[in-house]
């Protein structure tokens, strides 16, 4: 798009568009008195980890905008984007999965001059960097794919500009997850997933897109190969990587693979797994029912992943202005502060920062050892006072991040190899 | 439509009339069935000769699908991912058939013929279809807490003395898999083959008896053979079930057993439609094949 302005609703509504808009609703038989009374409700799409009750109450309670949670799997947020982009007003997907949305037009870009905060997102969404320092951007880093090159564009942006493809709204660095009270020995690489000594005892996930990815930080820790760019492997390097996992399996080292969060949970709590790939989390709920369990930092970094807000191309009118409205408010503070609780990371730390007591901030963001009970926003006790989080701060979490979950150029490939992998 | 007047002797003026009015009365149906059946199954069918990228489908006609299904089936050693993905699904099915059939026809004799009253054949029945009420995935869910490591099972064997360290095939292992299905479907069995065994006549039973035939000979020469009908529905039932599911052998498998469904599921959450489709049709003919197989033994139409 050339003319940013003219989808810009601040500037003056010009007379020919008053006409326009007018005839438009004539001819669509509507009433504008009737319309403009008319409650707004807004269809979010994405995954249930992300769709919070709680969240959707507080908006309506501050705004009046109804939204309407769709649920799905990560996998088929990206098939309704790219199948029926009209089926949603606000998509929550996963910045991986642009690669597959974006070219299909399917998305607007969203205009950050209405965005209040987005100059105050985190760099590591921007420019790819924490605290000044440039962090790993293996695989489909948000830097690589968050500016469009215009409102209705198909291609990234290589250098900032005024639209989005996604506004961020939660992420993390992901690890494996151990049961330290039955491995009773530090675990410090992700070589140890393979390691025989779990024989039996471990899970990698079966999402071939993520799951490739930690089969890849644990070649390269087993010292067996180094990966120019691990979320981008040659059909060579995918051969290497499937072998190696259908070698482990042959051996009998998984004792299952999961596909769903409430999977890998029963897996480490029942004691069927003492190592595997997990999500933050789970890794909570496993906590909550009183069992020991360790999201543990392994000196090779993490996976990170984000996800983010997006707006499909036909939405339009007062729909609109309310998702708008939506992402203004999430990233106003009070949305951040009950991720941050819950041990995501928000986009903008600061407005969540007014939002959350000190001695939380200095739990959750600061690494520091907990002054008092750290709660979950439903209340459960987390952490005992004088305990400390898993990671440590968010520099030393975020600055640890060594790839990102991807869309690799060869994906139809290990698609099929990992269904071999699943067959051996 | 042809066959009307054989079944209604008496053909009158009325003929025209009531050939029309069948045909009103079949259209309803007929509509649906290729509204919801027959065009997504050619939409299917076509999709499967597509091209596809990333992100979308390419209308082409190529065979590319069919071939990477196919790929390396050719070559000599190890066995290429889809026919041993077909081979582990079929044994899955020739094993949970054959255990359904022998329970589902010991338990569907046993309420047809042992049980005299109506009232005690009724509700055994409806116990029989009990563990419907509840959700497929909890009924198998059920099984990891009493087949696990430090489940049920094994803490009780230990506790007897008879293993050392729990036992590790009971659960995410062929052997799991094999007895979540015949959990899940031993009744699908039950039903049709209890459905024919009670149309038997009760005389022909006696006639055997006083011909001087043994119970096993009468089992073998009548109740089997009248009993067919039921059998070779409930086989059909059972078979093409097992031939499609991924979700239980994703489940009690630990996901590391292989099934076509799954394959199909997992290519078409990766947006390769085409791929999958091409997937689902071989599925699709093979099935096809077995049930065209099974129909040969019998007439079920007739039958019926």
């Amino acid at each position: 798009m050339t003319d940013s302005a003219k989808d810009s609703t601040t500037a003056g509504v010009p007379r020919r568009t008053l006409l326009k808009g007018t005839a438009g609703i004539l001819a669509a038989g509507m009433f504008p008195a009737v319309h403009a009374q008319e409650k707004i409700v807004l269809r979010y799409l994405g995954t249930a980890v992300n769709q919070d009750k709680t969240i959707g109450d507080k908006f309506k309670a501050d705004t009046g905008i109804e939204i309407q949670y769709v649920a799905v799997t990560t996998d088929d947020v990206t098939k309704r984007a790219v199948t029926a982009p009209n089926s949603f007003d606000l998509i929550d997907t996963e910045y991986f999965s642009l690669k597959n949305i974006v070219p299909t037009g399917n998305l607007k870009g969203i205009n950050t001059k209405r965005i209040k905060n987005a100059d105050k997102i985190t760099t590591l969404f921007t420019t790819g960097m924490v605290a000044g320092k440039a962090v790993g951007d293996q695989g489909t880093a948000p830097k690589k794919v968050i500016y469009l090159e215009g409102e209705r564009s198909k291609t990234f942006a290589k250098a900032p500009t005024q639209w989005m493809s996604i506004i961020p709204t939660v992420y993390n660095a992901d690890t494996l997850g151990i049961r330290p009270d039955l491995i009773k020995r530090p675990i410090s690489s992700w070589a140890e997933l393979l390691n025989p000594e779990f024989k039996g005892k471990a899970a990698i996930l079966n999402i071939p897109s993520i799951g490739i990815m930690d089969a890849a930080m644990v070649v390269e820790a087993m010292g067996l190969y180094k990966y120019p760019d691990k979320g981008n492997m040659t059909k060579k390097e995918i051969d290497l990587t499937i072998k190696t996992l259908i070698d482990a399996k042959k051996a009998g080292q998984f004792r299952s693979l999961w596909k769903d969060f409430n999977e890998s949970v029963n897996l480490m709590a029942s004691g069927e797994v003492v190592i595997q790939s997990m999500w933050s989390p789970a890794v909570t709920a496993v906590r909550t029912k009183g069992i020991a369990c360790t999201f543990q930092p392994l000196k090779e970094g993490y996976r990170a992943w984000a996800s983010g807000f997006g707006l499909p191309a036909t939405l339009s009118g007062r729909k609109l202005d309310g998702a708008y409205e939506f992402i203004n408010w999430f990233l106003d503070g009070w949305a951040g502060a009950y991720l941050n609780r819950q041990g995501y990371y928000s986009a903008v730390l600061e407005t969540a920062k007014a939002k959350m007591e000190p001695y939380e901030w200095a739990y959750w963001m600061e690494g520091k050892p907990a002054t008092e009970d750290i709660k979950s926003p439903n209340g459960d006790v987390l952490a005992k006072k004088g305990e400390s989080r898993d990671g440590g701060s968010y520099e030393q979490r975020m600055g640890g991040i060594a790839c990102w979950n991807a869309v690799m150029d060869e994906n139809a490939y290990m698609v099929k190899k990992w269904n071999e992998f699943v067959a051996a | 439509m042809q066959t009307s007047p054989s079944v209604s002797p008496p053909v009158g003026a009325s003929a025209p009339g009531r050939t029309l009015a069948a045909w009103w009365q079949a259209a309803p149906l007929t509509l649906v069935f290729c509204l919801f059946f027959l065009l997504p199954l050619a939409l299917i069918l076509m999709v499967s000769f597509w091209d596809f990228n990333e992100y979308q489908m390419l209308p082409d006609f190529t065979f590319k699908n069919y071939f990477s299904v196919f790929e390396g089936c050719l070559s000599p050693g190890d066995l290429c991912v889809t026919f041993k993905t077909y081979l582990s699904t079929l044994r899955f099915c020739f094993l949970v058939w054959l255990i359904t059939l022998l329970i589902g026809f010991t338990v569907a004799y046993f309420v047809a013929f042992h049980v005299r009253s109506a009232m005690v054949q009724t509700v055994l029945f409806v116990l029989c279809t009990i563990p419907f009420w509840t959700s497929n995935v909890i009924r198998m869910i059920a099984w990891v807490p009493l087949l696990g490591r430090n489940g049920l099972v094994n803490d009780g064997l230990i506790a007897l003395g008879l293993v050392k360290q729990p036992v590790e095939w009971l659960l995410f292992s062929n052997f799991s898999v094999v007895l979540a299905f015949v959990h899940l479907f031993t009744t699908f069995m039950i039903v049709p083959i209890f459905n024919s065994m009670m149309r038997i006549d009760r005389r022909l039973l006696e006639a055997a008896s006083d011909c001087g035939a043994s119970a096993w000979q009468t089992l073998w020469s009548v109740i089997v053979p009248l009993s067919r009908t039921g059998i070779i529905i409930g086989s059909i039932f059972v078979i093409t079930i097992v031939m499609g599911d991924f979700v239980t052998i994703g489940v009690m498998g630990g996901q590391q057993i292989a099934s076509v469904g799954k394959i199909i599921q997992v290519q078409s959450s990766y947006l390769q439609f085409p791929l999958a489709a091409a997937n689902a049709m071989i599925l699709l003919a093979l099935v096809l094949m077995m049930i065209w197989g099974l129909t040969r033994l019998v007439d079920i139409r007739k039958e019926l």
